[in-house]
Formats: C-alpha cells, structure tokens, sequence
C-alpha cells in the first residue's frame, strides 16, 4: 500500500496558524470497507485538529462515507484485487478529495433521484445527492471512475 | 441472533411496544449496516414485534445505506400491519432526512415521550 503524507510549511500569521500549510495524504486502498474507515478517521482528524467547525466536520465524515463505499462497492465491485487511489489536501480553508476507483464508471444521468415518489421507498441510490448537499463541490470525470470532492471552511 | 455477534440495538419493552436504541454512535461502517439491519427487521421477522419506536438520542452519524435498512424495516412493519416511529433525531441528522425527503415517509417525533403517546 503506497502511502504518504507531508506538511509544506510556511510563516506563521499574526494569530500563530499559517492559513497556506497543507497536508497532503496520498493513499491506495483495498477495496474493503474497513480500509475506508480508517482513512475516513485519518483525514476527519486533521479537520478536527485544524478546529474546522463540526457542521463541516459532519458533512466531509458523511460524504466520504458515501464516496468510499461507492468506488469500494459499485466501482470496484468489491474486488480483492482491485484498489481504491485516494488523494487529499487539507489546509485551514478548505478541504479537497479526490477518489478514484478501477472500475467500468458509470453515468450520473443513470442515477434516478431518489426524492421521486416512486424511488422514496428504495433502499439506495441517496449517497451522491447527501454529498452535493454537505460539499461545495462533487465533480464526476467523463468515465465516471473519478469523483472531486470539495468543502470550504464555513462559518463557526 | 446469530451466535458470536454482538447486539448492536438494546431493546427495552413500554407496554406493548419495543423502545429501541443503537449502541453505535456512528451507523457508517456497511458491515455493521449489516448486521443492525438484520437484527432491526428480526424484531418483526422472528419477534412477531408490531410497535417499534427507534430512539436516534445516541446517533451522531448515519450514512444513506443505514437509511436504506431503515426503509426496508418501515415497508416490513407497514406489511404486518404494525406501527414504525423515529424519535430523538439530531439536526444534522433530520436534515439528512429531510434532503432525501424521508421525513415525508418517517412519523419521526421530538422525543420517546412523544412518539410513545397513541401507540
């Protein structure tokens, strides 16, 4: 498992936190559901280490949540062999993930909206709309095996 | 139950109805999802349970397959007859009810006391 992480330092501001230090965590994991957990709990840590304020901490926890099982579960298919290639960088104004599965994709305009009266009582298919709502920003690539995930820091 | 796994619901019994709580803070993890489903839809299935209330007051996170699980237990009570409530919901956590629009198929209250009442 490839795995690496730095800070790029830089001068501190007048209130003691340099607003451009970053962290990066660069990760491959396997296409397990507790893997996914793990790296939720490392990066939820950094925001919380960075005091982001609990609202965002809930969204960002919740939307890679969704993320991660998605690539692990519907891109990957489960997969034992197959890995999940995660890349994220958090400084103290915001936060951004990419994810990527080795899966066939899929397209967005697939996904049925879950708030229509006949998909209300489906057990799935909510995961993407809780992200968009709790993100700045979910982007999809062409193929669909690559998601961008954004937040801003929001107000306290 | 199957043996070897541990009980992530604590059931306690108001009259004829079954108070349920979750032991987990954070319902994410698909394998725990899992496993609470099955023992949430047991109580209906190998209980013959008809009146649930689900106390949410430990619950700080709950992913959309958790909300899925909840579904399939709402439409199995609805089936036999029986009666689901919700109470104890989180603002964040109503919100993500309330995005997904299943605040319209959840009887959702503020409170056991209030979702107990007319049982």
């Amino acid at each position: 498992m490839a795995r690496s992480s730095n800070k790029s330092p830089t001068a501190a501001g007048s209130n003691g936190r340099a607003p451009t230090a970053e962290e990066l965590i660069s990760v491959s994991i396997p296409s397990d559901t507790a893997a996914g957990q793990e790296l939720q709990e490392r990066i939820i840590a950094v925001l919380e280490s960075l005091n982001y304020p609990p609202r965002d901490v809930f969204g960002v926890r919740l939307a890679l949540e969704e993320a991660l099982v998605n690539a692990i579960k519907h891109g990957n298919r489960m997969d034992p062999e197959k890995r999940v290639q995660v890349e994220c960088r958090i400084n103290s104004t915001q936060i951004r993930i990419e994810i990527e599965d080795e899966g066939k994709g899929f397209r967005l305009e697939d996904v049925p909206d879950p708030t229509q009266d006949g998909n209300l009582e489906r057990p799935c298919g909510r995961g993407i709309m809780l992200m968009r709502h709790f993100l700045n920003t979910v982007e999809y690539n062409q193929l669909g095996n690559r998601v961008l995930l954004e937040k801003l820091r929001g107000d306290e | 139950m199957a043996d070897g796994v541990a009980r992530r619901i604590d059931i306690e019994e108001v009259d004829d109805t079954t108070v349920v709580r979750f032991v987990d803070k954070r319902i994410l993890d698909e394998t725990n999802i899992q496993i609470i489903g099955n023992q949430l839809t047991g109580l209906v299935d190998e209980d013959g349970r008809r009146k649930i209330v689900l106390d949410f007051g430990n619950v700080e996170y709950l992913s959309s397959a958790a909300l899925g699980k909840l579904i399939t237990l709402d439409k199995k009570v609805k089936a036999a007859k029986g009666k689901l409530r919700l109470c104890g919901i989180r603002p964040e956590i109503y919100e993500v009810f309330a995005i997904t629009r299943l605040n319209k198929v959840f009887s959702i209250y503020d409170d056991q006391e209030k979702a107990l009442e007319g049982l």
